[in-house]
């Protein structure tokens, strides 16, 4: 072994008896814990939402939400538009695309925080004023901390790309980060359905 | 550089050779093992020291030693502890240094995760200290509300600690999964690995999909104590029945979380000492899996009394009875695996046999249990006190001391004496019954749990207890002085000193640093006793010379 840290670095290529590859059934395996996780908030969010007012959410600003919505998306689909780039070995449209997701989750998390502000400031929901926004508060607050550990993710995704230690043939840490961001989108969506449109 | 190199000399190093590598970050599954396992059981020291509280306030009816409120926080102390920074990270520090030896890996998977596993443990297990300093978490290990809102700080920092511990848990299952998945080696099938490997996939999964949900009912209650979310209060219109499903749905499994890797160590330890191979491998490997999947079907039958609709009772009831099938078939596998085998005796041995017999009396008090009428009548009574410990002491516990045993030469190098050994077992074993059997007793007298006083008509059976108690704190001290005085005294082990298949007894004792300086070679299941030689030996597999004899 000549590397002085042979085990202190990611393992991308360790052998492996499934043929699967170790990082990315880790990341799927963590998957199903997130699932888990929203689960019992989402079960929270709608024993909360079933015992107040059916007219609850009426204080949303839900068009707002749905552009936020579909930026969002947008977001995913610049993440996988990175994965195919690098799958050719274009690292600079590699780096475009992760900085336009950067961009796409900026904006949807800003928007996010923007409608805190209003709801909270104006004293319309609260999580402290009625179970809907305890609920609320809870499993959308949930969600946008995910959103914020994408961002600083895919800031560092950025940093690697710029050092060069993605290549054609090595883009594991592209692929995890995107399906890491393709869940954390995919949340929402159900989220969106169930908080803001039933 | 050879294998047996300890990779790097600041705070993150890979290897164990010096003490200060087992202080540090240290990325070696070995040194993660020992580093868990100690703090493991300095977490049991704790927890037993609030067990002795505990037992001190119960030998008279009318104590004065805590109040009320202290004794609360004593026993939620207790349950948790015992719980969350004992059996269940003992288990993971067990697995943690011999999964990967066993299926012939170098290392975990993850092995930087690993180290950070096993360094969430370390503020978890701070913050559950300050909240025994400041008090506050006085609601028990379940947290029920509405009492765990409106209790004073201590119950916060209780939650957080756990969220760490989760966490810890959470990345733990992640690593061996893949670990267990991928880094078999070459010839290892799923079927040629040893049982603790299954049992330890099996508990993964079970913290994959279970702990995320307490993680969830934690984040709700934080919410409630720090902002005022009504969650759990029906004041506030809230529902004290969601934290009860959700902290259920994760704490039934938890149940297996801390009992199926127990079941993996006894699976490797009966046929090494009966010289039989397993009985029923399959059957073994399969029943860890389907009661990780019907571990998740019977949460409820702990809610019988919570108001639930009645109608949902017999359900739980009926898969909860369920449940036991499986683990029954464990059992007789165990059994027939012993059945007409050369028993040795070793303290190993006795602490794998005392979990059959142990394990079986918590089990069937369990059966009782799941029947909706006579859950009615006891529960929260010192009935289901006695039942949990019975599976939890008298399984987990009973487990983790013939893993110790078994292991401890690979561990160290060196034999633990087996003289003390004995006194270990049987203090703890006589302790450990005059506890908990009178404990029945006292529960279908109308005992409740959770009281800091009653009625004097039940002293007798509660000063047995504090007397087995006070046994079992005697117990621990043969241990220690034998765990020190054999680390630099005991008579040097070499590789195989119980001359046991699997590929961890190939390498020496320790292991190199990375594990085999060869690539191991698999040679059909782990359990060939009298089928084929030891690997280096010719005929079968023979007892060790000298090995303490029970003909």
């Amino acid at each position: 072994m000549s590397d002085t840290t042979p085990h202190l670095t990611m393992q991308q290529s360790a052998p492996s008896a499934t043929g699967l590859d170790s990082a990315k059934l880790g990341m799927w395996l963590f998957l199903a814990t997130e699932v888990m996780l929203f689960s019992a908030m989402i079960a929270g969010f709608l024993d909360m939402r079933g015992r107040s007012p059916a007219d609850a959410h009426h204080v949303l600003n839900i068009p707002v939400t749905a552009v936020n919505t579909f930026v969002l998306i947008c977001s995913s689909l610049t993440v996988a538009l990175s994965v195919a780039a690098i799958e050719q070995g274009d690292q600079k449209r590699l780096r475009n695309f992760l900085l336009l997701t950067l961009l796409f989750g900026g904006t949807f998390l800003s928007v996010q925080i923007y409608e805190y502000n209003v709801l909270i400031g104006s004293g319309e929901l609260t999580p402290w004023n009625s179970l809907f926004g305890a609920g609320f508060f809870a499993v959308t607050g949930l969600h946008g901390f995910h959103v914020f550990i994408g961002l600083i993710w895919c800031v560092l995704t950025i940093i690697w790309t710029s050092q060069g230690k993605f290549s054609a043939q090595n883009f594991m840490r592209v692929e995890i980060f995107g399906l890491y961001w393709h869940f954390v989108d995919v949340v929402w969506i159900i989220l969106f359905v169930l908080i803001y449109l039933v | 550089m050879t294998a047996d190199t300890v990779v790097g000399t600041g705070l993150v190093r890979h290897g164990g050779r010096k003490f200060s590598d087992y202080l540090i970050f240290n990325t070696d599954h070995k040194v993660i093992g020992i580093q868990y396992l100690v703090l493991a059981f300095v977490f049991f020291l704790f927890g037993g020291a609030l067990a002795g509280l505990i037992r001190a306030q119960l030998a008279t009816p009318d104590a004065q030693l805590l109040t009320g409120s202290s004794y609360n926080v004593t026993l939620t102390l207790h349950g948790t502890v015992m719980i969350f920074l004992w059996i269940i990270p003992a288990f993971v520090g067990a697995a943690n240094y011999v999964v990967p030896l066993m299926i012939g890996a170098n290392d975990m998977a993850f092995p930087r995760l690993n180290a950070v596993s096993f360094w969430l443990l370390v503020p978890g297990g701070l913050l559950m200290l300050v909240s025994f300093a400041v008090g506050g978490a006085e609601s028990g290990w379940t947290a029920y509300p509405p009492l765990s809102v409106t209790t004073p700080i201590g119950q916060t920092l209780w939650a957080l600690a756990l969220q760490f511990i989760g966490f810890s848990s959470i990345f733990g299952a992640i690593n061996f999964l893949v670990t267990i998945f991928n880094l078999r080696a070459p010839g290892m099938g799923l079927t040629q690995m040893p049982l603790l490997a299954w049992a330890v996939a099996a508990t993964s999964i079970i913290i994959l999909l279970g702990t995320p949900v307490l993680s969830g009912a934690l984040l709700m209650l934080i919410l409630q104590r720090w902002l005022g979310a009504q969650f759990f209060t029906p004041a506030g219109g809230g529902n004290p029945l969601l934290w009860q499903n959700l902290f259920w749905f994760y704490s039934h499994p938890a149940v297996y979380i801390m009992i199926l890797p127990g079941f993996g160590i006894i699976s490797e330890v009966l046929p090494i000492f009966a010289r039989k191979p397993i009985f029923g491998y399959k059957l073994i490997a399969f029943s860890s899996m389907a009661i990780a999947v019907f571990g998740f079907l019977v949460w409820a039958h702990h809610m019988f009394t919570s108001g639930m609709d009645p109608f949902l009772r017999v359900p739980f009831m009926v898969t909860s009875m369920i449940i036991a099938v499986p683990t029954g078939v464990k059992i007789f596998s165990w059994l027939a695996t012993i059945w007409a085998g050369k028993l040795r005796f070793t303290t190993s041995m006795m602490f794998g046999l005392a979990f059959i017999s142990m394990f079986v009396i918590g089990g069937l008090s369990g059966i009782f249990l799941a029947s909706v009428p006579i859950d009615i009548h006891v529960q929260d009574t010192y009935f289901v006190v006695a039942h949990l410990h019975y599976v939890l002491f008298g399984g987990s516990v009973m487990s983790i001391f013939a893993g110790l045993y078994l292991w401890f030469p690979k561990i160290t190098g060196r034999m633990l004496d087996e003289r003390l050994g004995r006194l270990h077992f049987w203090l703890t074993f006589m302790g450990f019954n005059l506890t908990f059997f009178p404990q029945h007793l006292a529960g279908l007298q109308g005992m409740p749990r959770r009281v800091y006083t009653y009625p004097p008509e039940l002293w007798a059976l509660n000063l047995l207890s504090s007397i087995g108690a006070f046994l079992m704190a005697i117990a621990v001290l043969p241990f220690l002085y034998n765990a020190l005085r054999s680390l630099v005294a005991g008579k040097v082990a070499g590789p195989n000193p119980w001359r046991a298949f699997g590929l961890e007894w190939t390498v020496s004792s320790p292991p190199p640093v990375h594990n085999f300086p060869t690539p191991p070679v698999v040679e059909g299941d782990p359990y060939g006793y009298g089928e084929r030689p030891l690997p280096g030996t010719t005929g079968v597999a023979a007892p060790a010379p000298g090995m303490a004899g029970g003909e």
